[in-house]
């Protein structure tokens, strides 16, 4: 049994990550990224909500019409959401600043959504509550791998603590200013998806066009030498 | 008075373009970009919806929720702005499902285009940020109507533009690992570096 539960919770984090594999919840990665500090409270407000979300979400399941469930879930999720973001605005309004609309975009985060739709309206509420988890750490390794290449790389911190004294300041690391800009972010995770399916080759998508192969090569020997 | 309002289009088209800039509904933008038909009738679909439910979401805040609005009925110390995202996704919810009903009954043909895409359209973040933007900026009434039609615009016009680069792609040899998700994020990347350039530029 408790193998099992184990599975639910690891299994998201690479193998089945919601960022690079089930494209959900990109939005928010790309947005958030170039500082680890908000990075991590994003990544702690998101798997908050996508495990409780989860967890009430299982207890009422056998009570939801199906024909209402989504405006259901999205009253669950947007209430937690509402906790979360008046939580963050009483004890680090600097950071909720920086985040500006993207916790109320928790809401749409296709994450929470995708999960309560496919495991919680199914499962038991302890699995889906680990389920929820599972998806909130894949979600975060990816988020926090982003923050820490373009923090490190792009200023020379981590955390706002130097870790590489730039040039500027009389060290001698010149920063990848390219970095700090938020398109870089889509490159980043362009190439993690690439790391990750270089070993995990089940999850290379098929091409939908192949070259054929070049196997007609010309003969020499045969060659006739007109003179 | 009309200079401003085409000011406030552009700079939601272009400068702060919602798809390409401010990164939102990418789910959706990544996911419908393989084929310029569909990438179409999705963006058509998101320009109605965010043309409908902003203008919406701004009259609700200035009348309702912003501090000192319930003052018409005799409440004028009351903030009620703890409960707007949940009030936003339900006029969103809302106005989807009456739209969808309505072309049902009224429009079938383009009802039978965008069909599919309309519930989509509900979780949508492009819908939600565009209304959380509106507040943000405090727009008023007609400049939020502006406001919606840009971010629409803008949106359509990136998945057009990337659903095409993805076609033309797909004669392309690209190594194993990066083929499909890996390769889409690596041009989104670039159009959004190219979307950058006007960035500089101040109507």
């Amino acid at each position: 049994m408790a193998n099992k539960y184990k599975e639910i919770l690891i299994k998201p984090i690479i193998a089945e990550n919601p960022i690079t594999l089930q494209i959900l919840g990109i939005c928010s990665a790309l947005a958030v990224t170039s500082n680890l500090t908000v990075t991590l409270i994003m990544c702690v407000a998101l798997t908050s909500v996508v495990s409780l979300s989860n967890l009430f979400i299982s207890i009422i399941r056998n009570h939801i019409p199906s024909s209402v469930r989504i405006i259901v879930q999205m009253t669950i999720i947007a209430s937690l959401v509402i906790v979360v973001d008046e939580l963050l605005k009483a004890y680090d309004y600097e950071t909720s600043k920086k985040l500006s609309v993207f916790v109320g975009l928790i809401i749409t985060n296709c994450i929470v959504m995708g999960r309560a739709e496919a495991f919680a309206m199914k499962e038991k509420p302890f699995p889906s509550f680990i389920d929820g988890l599972g998806n909130g750490l894949g979600y975060s390794f990816i988020l926090i791998v982003v923050a820490v290449i373009r923090e490190l790389f792009g200023a020379g911190t981590l955390m706002g603590v130097e870790i590489f004294p730039l040039v500027s300041n009389g060290g001698w690391y010149p920063a990848n200013n390219l970095l700090l800009l938020p398109p870089s972010s889509f490159i980043i995770i362009g190439l993690l998806i690439w790391v990750i399916r270089v070993f995990n080759k089940e999850q290379v998508e098929e091409k939908d066009f192949s070259l054929s192969k070049h196997d007609v090569s010309p003969n020499y020997e045969k060659r006739e030498i007109n003179v | 008075m009309f200079e401003h309002y085409l000011n406030i289009f552009l700079t939601t088209v272009f400068i702060e373009n919602i798809a390409l800039s401010v990164f939102l509904g990418m789910c959706t933008f990544i996911a419908i970009s393989k084929k310029i038909d569909a990438a179409f009738g999705l963006g058509i679909a998101v320009i109605v919806v965010c043309l409908i439910t902003v203008p919406l979401n701004n009259f609700i805040y200035n009348n309702v929720l912003r501090e000192g609005a319930l003052a018409w009925a005799g409440l004028p110390e009351a903030n009620l702005q703890f409960v707007g995202l949940i009030s936003y996704i339900g006029v969103i919810a809302a106005a989807v499902q009456i739209l969808e009903m309505f072309l049902d009954k009224f429009v079938p043909a383009l009802y039978n285009a965008l069909g599919v895409f309309l519930p989509l359209i509900t979780v949508n973040c492009a819908i939600l940020g565009a209304s959380l933007f509106m507040v943000e900026k405090d727009l008023k009434f007609g400049e939020s109507v502006v406001y919606g039609l840009g971010a629409g615009v803008g949106w359509e016009m990136a998945i057009v533009i990337l659903a095409g680069i993805r076609e033309k792609l797909k004669y392309a040899d690209i190594p194993e690992g990066l083929q499909g998700l890996g390769i889409t994020f690596i041009i989104v990347g670039l159009m959004s570096f190219g979307f950058m350039s006007f960035g500089g530029i101040s109507l």
